[in-house]
């Protein structure tokens, strides 16, 4: 079947334009919307947007993927339906669409030791073992575990903390020079949020960040960790550091801390290494690259979009409403991924049982049908919290408000500081299919208020 | 019909309903702080989380299954937290009184 592509929603350059042209001749069983390279080159936004018009709930093959088979669900009304559906859609041992079949580890990721054949076997068929991966009644308890320590009540003391360290940052920014904003605002603001939430040594922030970085990404050249040996070397470092944080913590005075919500958590001598890995591993980069790519991502829609930018520098109070808009329109974590535990029938096709099922956010929160004019950015949107970026259902967000109020916090201390943020060129984009986001951006700051 | 919510600053508010919707709804629509309503009804998001007055527990009802899940991973659930969405306004609820938790 050919359907006439539809004319761009925006203004597309000439590449852009050629990347979609391409996208749609392309035969629709070989799109594959996990394709790594998508994401940097913005390529995403036409395979979804076909998919979204032609084959919304779409199969892609071993043939055509390198993740091997999946499907995808594109818009909104079908990913809300299954992100509430955990009985028909498992979490079990899923996080990000991984290759089928990872390298077998014979050697343990946590200490080294020799694992036996059957240890090997059941780690693999296990899987992700976290609070983002588990079905209930699992999932509740190492939820419930240390959900607290991003409760709204524990917030309202945050706030000046976040306020104090975002104010500071700014005030050290250079004036009339080009820098990194991520490196220099995204990064540091996230990274001492997150050494608080551990109760981490504030000095040792940016292990935290660089822990994270290598799990979400593959060892290779130009990588955070350039080869295998120093991806399981810091993953094991990450592992006995948070093993270690937990045993001492058990022997002190209950905290708020993650940690110490975890190691006087009554189900906690049970949890296995995996478990124990796995849940810190949720906590570390869901309050790292999220964040930190929404804030880079706010300065980079409002340096793209003048108008959005002068509205909201004429009338503040409109603050909450953008950063809703950006958390929407960056879509931070792309997707999530589910495995049926039935044959189900979903937007008119049956997904047999035991296939895994993408939940493609980013798509959804692009669909014309619930988000009106959905490609463009504006910062006074009626419903701007009408987003599917945290997720719906028992594994939404858990440090949603978090967020929300780091990027409040940050935009309130930047209003009054700078006239102007200039993006200098593009930014540089991160690769991969799961974190979307930003390695650097360069800005200018011409002057202060 | 009219239902008062009591607001995180103790204050109420006292508003106007038409029989039919969702409780969620008519908070939005009236601008209720702290009830965004953010999956749009679907018991999904927990951002519509009330305690209901105790004699109004039996006229709202039950929870919903998915309703019982999603409090299940909410912060400050009581006995009578209820996802506001998952309440319809009706003649019978004329009078509802409800405190707004926040999320």
């Amino acid at each position: 079947m050919t359907t006439a592509m539809p004319r761009a929603a925006t203004d597309l350059s000439p590449e852009q334009a050629e990347a979609r042209e391409r996208i749609y001749a392309a035969p629709l069983e070989s799109l594959d919307p996990a394709k790594t390279d998508r994401f940097p080159t913005g390529e995403w936004q036409w395979v979804f947007e076909r998919l979204r018009a032609e084959d919304p709930v779409h199969l892609t093959t071993e043939e055509h993927s390198e993740f091997g088979r999946y499907w995808s669900l594109t818009r909104w009304a079908d990913i809300q339906a299954a992100d509430t559906n955990h009985e028909l859609f498992s979490a079990d041992g899923l996080i990000a669409l991984n290759r089928p079949e990872p390298v077998a580890r014979t050697t343990s990721i946590f200490d080294g030791r020799e694992l036996t054949e059957e240890e090997v076997q059941e780690r693999q068929k296990a899987g992700i073992r976290s609070l983002l991966s588990m079905d209930p009644p699992d999932h509740e308890i190492h939820r419930g575990a240390v959900a607290e320590g991003v409760a709204p009540a524990n917030l309202a003391a945050l706030e000046p903390l976040i306020r104090e360290r975002a104010g500071a940052i700014l005030d050290g920014l250079p004036i009339g020079e080009e820098f990194d904003w991520v490196d220099k605002v995204s990064i540091e603001l996230t990274a001492m949020t997150l050494a608080t939430l551990f109760d981490y040594p504030q000095e040792k922030r940016r292990q935290l960040t660089y822990w994270s970085d290598v799990i979400t990404t593959q060892a290779g050249p130009g990588q955070p960790a350039e080869t295998q040996e120093e991806h399981d070397l810091a993953i094991r470092d990450f592992y006995m550091t948070m093993a270690e944080l937990v045993g001492s913590r058990r022997s002190e005075e209950p905290r708020i801390d993650f940690m110490s919500l975890m190691a006087h958590s009554p189900h906690s001598v049970n949890f296995s290494e995996a478990e124990l890995f796995g849940d810190s591993v949720v906590l570390l980069v869901g309050g790292n690259d999220t964040t930190r790519n929404t804030i880079t991502g706010s300065v980079y829609f409002l340096s793209q979009n003048p108008e959005e930018n002068a509205k909201l520098r004429a009338n503040p109070k409109l603050i909450p409403s953008m950063v809703s808009e950006t958390i929407r329109f960056q879509t931070p974590l792309t997707h999530m991924t589910r495995r049926t535990t039935r044959d189900v029938e979903i937007g008119g096709k049956v997904i047999p049982a035991g296939d895994r099922v993408v939940l493609w956010y980013v798509s959804g929160n692009r669909d014309d049908a619930k988000v009106q004019d959905a490609d463009s950015y504006v910062v006074d949107r009626k419903n701007p919290r009408q987003h599917l970026s945290f997720g719906f259902g028992i594994h939404r967000c858990l440090g949603n408000k978090l967020a929300e109020l780091q990027l409040r916090i940050i935009w309130e201390e930047m209003l009054v500081r700078f006239p102007e943020i200039t993006v200098v060129g593009e930014p540089k984009r991160s690769h991969g299919h799961f974190v979307k986001g930003y390695d650097s951006m360069t800005v200018v700051i011409p002057r202060r208020n | 019909m009219n239902v008062t919510f009591t607001l995180q600053d103790r204050t109420s508010r006292t508003v106007e309903a038409e029989p039919g919707w969702k409780l969620m709804e008519v908070a939005v629509d009236n601008a209720i702080p702290g009830i965004d309503g953010d999956c749009g009804g679907e018991a999904a998001c927990a951002t519509c989380h009330v305690y209901v007055a105790s004699e109004w527990r039996d006229a709202t009802g039950e929870r919903t299954d998915l309703e019982q899940a999603m409090l299940a991973s909410t912060f400050g659930v009581r006995e009578n937290s209820r996802l506001s969405c998952q309440i319809e306004t009706s003649e019978e609820l004329d009078g509802l009184s409800v405190e707004v938790v926040g999320s």
